[in-house]
């Protein structure tokens, strides 16, 4: 059983009339690295800074360490939190800057110079000591500020949208040193942030949100697979989705009537005969055919051919629904205006419900 | 830790208050109580209410003085408002540094007490004073000139004083205006006076309210200008009000007059915050 | 743009020729043989030496100086944490205080005095150094505050919070991280403050009693009698130090403007 460090029960949290956090249970787990992901609003900023202390919750309680911390000052908490903008001491040099928590703690001066030092060696920025935040690079800022609340050993690390303020290179860069930092720290870390890439490509887990409630929480295979919303497919991924009825049910397979009177085939689902249902397939799961031999395949005409270097992505038009299909390489055998077959397997077909 | 609040929050808000109470609105309060009151023929105040303060305002002497007050400040600020607008221009054309230089030299007077400058004035501008003595031995005159103890040396005393006022916000807002802008005007074919009307004139116009402001109503009050260079032939409302309270002791008609400044300095700053005007600019630095 | 730098120049010229005329003036008279500010005589030495021998003088520039250091002093310690204080905390009437503010920055001077005077009065105060230092510091303060409160409004919020998050309390947040960025503002509060000090002739006449006489009320009274040359040497020697300062702060905003240009 892993241990529990951080604990969110039955919180909510209200600005005013408005209540941005509803009722959420939550539990992350020591040493993971989970990610509150979510459009804007949606309240997963709020989350953060109730677990740092900066807000408090209007009902519920926050656990840290089995701790309850709800009306503990930020100071008191041994959390850190990593802020978009970076949040370092301007008139600061970078040395006092990461030694700042050591020094309220009291911590002597020669033990404080040893451990920053080993500070600004883990993220290399060795004769970066004595500058001022303002003379360092936009990413070399991102990770003092992440060196200064680590040198604290925190149970839990909070990141707050730490690399949106990045150009997209420098990002891709820093997800890969932050998720070796947390590796070889060990600490918690709960990230913020409303792209789905950079949770998917550093989380153990990812936890949806939307208009302050829990759409779902699993591991990035779980949420990309088997997105338990349509609104969790859409977010995470494209997505093509067909409505649909299921007009059979079988032993191992569904069938589901969707436009066109063309019936496909799904796993079995616990939905009813008859009921409406959402159908997801991701457009790297399509395969598109000149001819199709079963009577099973939609049919449609290919509008769009995008080729961006990795991929050839094909925009097709079945009447007014548009399926999006995605293709490794440069994909020569498709033109556009050529009528083409889709196909897909059974597995792929994810039912989402209503 | 709740109560290490409490007391951080007592140490950063009773001071303002305390302040705000017992140094701003009780004085002002006070003046204006004391504004319905009667004096005695002694100087001291009778506790009774009476209007007769504000009816005595409107006796023609008094008018009088009201309408040289508003002409002596709408004259010192329409000068101002000329010599500022060429100068800070000029400034701007320089580059960042002498900029720098020239605004310092500005302050450099208004760090000495006005009172010496004024009394440096009189020294320049009386009967046989610097100016006088230069031109009658350059044969520019026969006769001295009648520099100051009239209209003339009150108005260059005002000016003089409140010049910096009316300076400082302007040269702040003309700041404002890119340098591309005036180019295009330029390129555009737009003239001197047109470039002026068009894009410097709207620009600059929150400083030129600002310092009109800062000019006009100090103006009003800067009885020792009046006293030096007037002579004390001239009165206006400041030289009023200070000797009601200190000359002929009549505490509440003299407080009747502050209540009317106070209320033309309202009226002007509720014209200025109509305008789009900011409070914290007319203190800024 | 085509500038007319020789009409630009002329108008410099000419506004400072009248900022700096009866400056000149008086420096010029400092240095006069003659006892009569009126014609220029000779060259002499012999004021400055004078000076130090007027004590009266030398009291009321010793008077001037203190009202000038304790009111700086104090407003801009008030100012600086009303300043934090109004921005971060909410509590009853906090807008009519905000209001209140103001007062003192466009009420006309001589409103201001004689509202001190009269409460003054009333609550027994004699006048003295004590009544003219509060009569500054009154009206200093609310320019400190509004200049602390244009650094405050621009710093960023987060920062307090890190100072938080890493364990500092509100006090230490204040001392280690919020007032050192305030600094700019504080500054330019306090030689507002200190200007306005020197500077003030009107506040000063209403709140001043017979033993804190300061330099201009001193000059004031000497007017109409005839002021002395030791005077002129008196302001000479507070000009050249002021002017000196000045300077010094200026080329230290120079190498500041320099190092951020060449950056």
């Amino acid at each position: 059983m892993k241990k529990v460090i951080v604990k969110l029960e039955n919180f909510s949290k209200n600005y005013g009339e408005k209540q941005v956090i509803k009722n959420i249970n939550l539990e992350v787990y020591e040493g993971e690295f989970l990610t509150l992901l979510g459009s804007s609003g949606c309240g997963k900023t709020t989350i953060l800074r109730s677990i740092s202390g900066m807000d408090k919750p209007t009902s519920g309680k926050v656990y840290i360490d089995s701790e309850d911390v709800t009306d503990l000052d930020p100071s008191k908490r041994k959390v850190n939190t990593i802020f978009q903008n970076y949040a370092l001491f301007p008139l600061m040099s970078i040395e006092d800057n990461i030694g700042f928590g050591l020094k309220m703690k009291k911590v002597p001066k020669k033990e404080i110079k040893k451990r920053v030092e080993a500070m600004i060696k883990l993220v290399h920025l060795e004769g970066y000591e004595k500058r001022k935040p303002k003379e360092l690079s936009g990413g070399e800022q991102q990770r003092v500020s992440i060196v200064r609340g680590l040198i604290n050993n925190p149970k839990v690390l909070l990141l707050d949208e730490p690399l949106s303020a990045l150009d997209l290179k420098l990002r891709k860069k820093m997800q890969i040193e932050l998720k070796q930092l947390q590796r070889k720290s060990g600490i918690t870390f709960i990230y913020v942030t409303h792209d789905q890439d950079e949770a998917l490509t550093m989380s153990d887990r990812i936890v949806i949100l939307k208009d302050g409630n829990i759409e779902q929480v699993g591991t990035p295979e779980e949420v990309y697979e088997q997105p338990k919303s349509l609104y969790v497919a859409d977010f995470i991924g494209e997505a093509n989705v067909f409505n649909g009825e299921i007009i059979e049910k079988n032993e191992k397979n569904d069938v589901v009537k969707i436009n066109n009177d063309v019936n496909i085939l799904i796993a079995s689902s616990n939905h009813n005969l008859g009921e409406k249902v959402k159908i997801v397939v991701r457009p790297e799961n399509i395969k598109l055919i000149k001819e199709s031999k079963t009577e099973k395949n939609l049919c449609g005409v290919i509008k769009e051919q995008i080729y961006d270097g990795a991929f050839t992505k094909f925009i097709i038009n079945i009447d007014k629904l548009v399926i999006k299909a995605l293709f490794i390489g440069n994909d020569k055998t498709f033109k556009v205006g050529d009528n083409v077959y889709l196909k897909w397997q059974v597995e792929d077909a994810i039912v989402v419900g209503k | 830790m709740k109560f290490d609040n409490k007391i951080f929050k007592f140490i950063f808000i009773v001071p303002v208050i305390i302040y705000s109470v017992f140094l701003i609105a009780l004085p002002l309060l006070y003046i204006f109580w004391i504004s319905f009151l009667k004096n005695d023929s002694y100087g001291g105040i009778i506790n009774v209410f009476t209007l007769q303060n504000y009816i005595d305002i409107f006796a023609d002497v008094y008018i009088k003085i009201f309408l040289r007050s508003f002409l002596i400040a709408l004259g010192t600020t329409f000068i101002c408002i000329l010599i500022s607008y060429p100068f800070v221009l000029a400034v701007s054309h320089k580059n960042k540094k002498i900029q720098q230089i020239l605004m310092t030299l500005v302050m450099v007077p208004f760090l000495t007490n006005s009172l010496i400058r004024m009394y440096g004035f009189t020294v320049l501008l009386r009967k046989y004073g610097v100016i006088n003595q230069i031109l009658l031995n350059t044969s520019l005159i026969n006769e001295p000139l009648e520099l100051m103890y009239n209209t003339f040396g009150i108005m260059i005393g005002m000016v003089y004083t409140l010049l910096p006022f009316m300076i400082l916000p302007l040269y702040s807002s003309v700041l404002t205006i890119e340098k591309p802008i005036l180019e295009a005007a330029n390129d555009l074919g737009a003239s001197k006076w047109q470039t002026f009307k068009k894009i410097i004139l709207p620009q600059t116009l929150p400083g030129l309210f600002n310092g009109s402001l800062m000019v006009f109503t100090p103006a009003l009050g800067y009885f020792f200008i009046v006293d030096i260079l007037g002579g004390g032939k001239i009165m206006i409302l400041g030289n009023l009000i200070k000797n009601q309270f200190l000359t002929a002791r009549n505490w509440p008609f003299g407080a009747a007059i502050s209540v009317f400044l106070i209320l033309i300095t309202s009226i002007l700053i509720w014209g200025y915050k109509k305008i789009g005007g900011k409070m914290d600019d007319l203190g800024g630095m | 743009m085509k500038h007319n730098k020789f009409l630009d120049n002329i108008c410099l010229f000419l506004v400072f020729t009248f900022l700096f005329l009866p400056i000149l003036v008086i420096i010029l008279f400092s240095f006069n043989t003659s006892r009569l500010n009126i014609v220029f005589e000779g060259f002499t030495l012999d004021w400055y030496r004078e000076l130090f021998n007027n004590t009266s003088l030398l009291i009321a520039l010793k008077n001037t100086l203190i009202v000038a250091f304790v009111s700086t002093i104090v407003s801009t310690i008030i100012g600086t944490i009303s300043a934090y204080g109004l921005k971060k905390y909410n509590f009853p009437f906090k807008r009519v205080v905000n209001e209140l503010l103001y007062i003192p920055v466009v009420i006309p001077e001589i409103v201001l005095g004689i509202s001190l005077l009269c409460i003054y009065t009333l609550l027994k105060l004699e006048l003295g150094m004590f009544t003219l230092i509060l009569a500054h510091i009154s009206f200093s303060i609310p320019f400190v505050i509004i200049n602390v409160r244009s650094v405050l409004e621009n710093m960023d919020p987060n920062i307090e919070q890190a100072a938080n998050d890493l364990g500092a309390n509100k006090f230490k947040t204040f001392f280690y991280v919020v007032l050192p960025s305030l600094v700019p503002g504080i500054m330019s509060g306090a030689q507002l403050a200190f200007t306005l000090s020197l500077d003030d002739v009107v506040i000063s006449y209403f709140t001043a009693g017979p033993g804190s006489n300061t330099l201009p009320l001193q000059v004031y009274s000497m007017i109409k009698t005839g002021v002395t040359p030791d005077v002129n040497a008196l302001i000479s020697i507070m000009l050249l130090i002021i002017f000196a300062l000045l300077m010094i702060s200026a080329i230290v905003n120079l190498r500041k403007l320099k190092y951020e240009v060449t950056r």
